[in-house]
């Protein structure tokens, strides 16, 4: 029974929201709103876990690793001040704030780096991956080459040549592309869900087939 | 070892990458010394989404939903700045919602500040919702009422008893949904807010996410989409406003013109040697 009721429950409750999905009726409508607020209540109960894992990963890495000290006094401490300037609700709605000067002047900060600091990777890999290896790394390279040759300012005629063939090969070889990927990612998620609907697919059993 | 006896292609091909930061932390500085104008010539895809909030009436409601997080501010800030001002400029009224978890702050500051320069109030002329976990779920949940995911706004105030939302309850009282969005949380709007609810979806996205959104603006799915700094730059001319985007086109059209060399002259180094070798054999 260990196995077979959480399947019986994953199948009953897939059934009934596929089916409530087409029907219009109030109660079906209750019944989603009822669904999703449990999914909200599933998934807050599942941040005191997350915390925890991160809280424990990261004492278990600084007692074995000593070079890793300092990097998880500074993930807790940051982790704590956030947690206590963000206690009051005042916090997040007033300007001036501890809690939103820590997110202002670190966090921002700190995430904008991360992400500005791809220029620089994308600048070496295409030193290194765009060359004319064969005829498809060729047609690879021409695209890139004129896709990111319509943000540089060129003299007219070329600039609106240009724009023409940027546009073309975005919504005809890009677009029809982009749509196969879609279309078979949406069919695989059909599927995988189905799998799980009938109990075919038990991974979030624990990996217990 | 380091290029003794090696041909200047090999040498050329072998370069330490960090010459090549080093190239593009001075390209993107030359900008910031030598400040210049990009000409931005404006997509059809821009324009549909100024033009369709151009043609809304006073008092009408958009829904702008500031969907992203600090690490692609530099490319979606703008877009709200440019989208705010004329929503506020044409007297629309806004619900605003920030489904990213590190992005409610951050949506505050930027509409506190452009209501500020229009004189536009809080609850009187849009209402900030704030965040909710999960988005799908949120998303769909607006589609019924506003109130089951938000009683109450990012201040803590009944929705109930802000005078804007008084007639707003779901996406039937909304023109559109412009989702400015660096994640998959755009993927949900067109899932589930324009799939299930049928309201107007328009996306605001980075530059590198843009081409997958093409297919979705070809079935109308949504009806604008605005791709990245050059995106956003385009919306700012149709406005006749020069805001961040514009300032942030030189660093663009540097940045590009630095890794479009570097692909040509890795290229001559490649079929140098690949000659090279083909004249040895």
């Amino acid at each position: 029974m260990k196995k077979q009721i959480p399947i019986l429950i994953v199948f009953i409750t897939g059934l009934v929201m596929v089916l409530q999905y087409f029907v219009p009726h109030a109660t079906s409508e209750f019944l989603f709103t009822y669904a999703n607020d449990f999914v909200i209540v599933i998934g807050i109960l599942a941040l005191p876990l997350g915390i925890f894992s991160l809280m424990r990963g990261t004492v278990i890495k600084a007692k074995r690793d000593p070079r890793e000290r300092f990097y998880a006094i500074v993930t807790i401490a940051g982790f704590l001040a956030m947690v206590i300037a963000g206690v009051q609700r005042s916090q997040f709605t007033t300007p001036g704030t501890w809690l939103q000067n820590m997110f202002s002047y670190v966090m921002i900060p700190c995430q904008a780096t991360i992400f500005s600091m791809l220029a620089f990777y994308i600048a070496s890999a295409a030193y290194r991956a765009f060359r004319v290896r064969t005829w498809l790394a060729t047609v690879l390279l021409v695209t890139a080459f004129i896709v990111m040759l319509r943000i540089v300012p060129l003299p007219e005629p070329l600039s609106g040549w240009n724009s023409a063939i940027v546009q073309w090969i975005l919504a005809v070889p890009n677009m029809a592309s982009k749509r196969a990927i879609i279309i078979g990612v949406g069919l695989g998620a059909i599927s995988y869900s189905m799998k799980i609907i009938l109990g075919i697919e038990r991974g979030y059993m624990g990996g217990d087939r | 070892m380091n290029g003794e006896g090696q041909a200047w292609y090999d040498r050329l091909l072998n370069i330490d990458r960090r010459w090549i930061y080093l190239l593009m932390a001075v390209v993107v500085i030359v900008p910031a010394i030598r400040p210049f104008a990009v000409p931005v010539g404006i997509s059809g895809e821009v324009r549909a989404v100024h033009d369709f909030i151009a043609e809304l009436p006073p008092g009408q409601v958009v829904h702008l939903a500031i969907d992203y997080d600090p690490s692609t501010l530099a490319e979606l800030h703008p877009m709200a700045e440019a989208i705010l001002h004329q929503c506020f400029a044409q007297d629309l009224r806004l619900v605003i919602t920030a489904l990213s978890q590190f992005g409610p702050a951050m949506a505050d500051e930027i509409v506190t500040r452009v209501a500020a320069e229009h004189g536009k109030q809080v609850g009187v002329d849009y209402a900030f919702l704030g965040y909710k976990p999960y988005p799908a779920i949120t998303i769909l949940a607006m589609g019924t009422d506003y109130r089951v995911p938000f009683p109450t706004d990012y201040y803590g105030t009944p929705v109930d008893s802000i005078p804007v939302m008084r007639d707003i309850h779901n996406y039937a009282n909304v023109a559109c949904v412009i989702s400015l969005a660096g994640g998959n949380v755009a993927d949900m709007w067109i899932q589930y807010g324009n799939a299930k609810y049928g309201v107007p979806v328009a996306l605001g996205v980075t530059g590198v996410m843009a081409s997958d959104y093409y297919p979705y603006l070809q079935s109308r799915q949504i009806f604008g989409l605005l791709p990245g700094v050059k995106g956003a730059a385009e919306y700012e001319r149709l406005r006749n406003r020069s805001g961040e985007a514009s300032r942030g086109m030189p660093y663009q059209v540097t940045s590009h013109l630095l890794i479009l060399v570097a692909m040509v002259v890795a290229n001559i180094g490649f079929i140098a040697q690949r000659r090279a070798r083909a004249g040895v054999r």
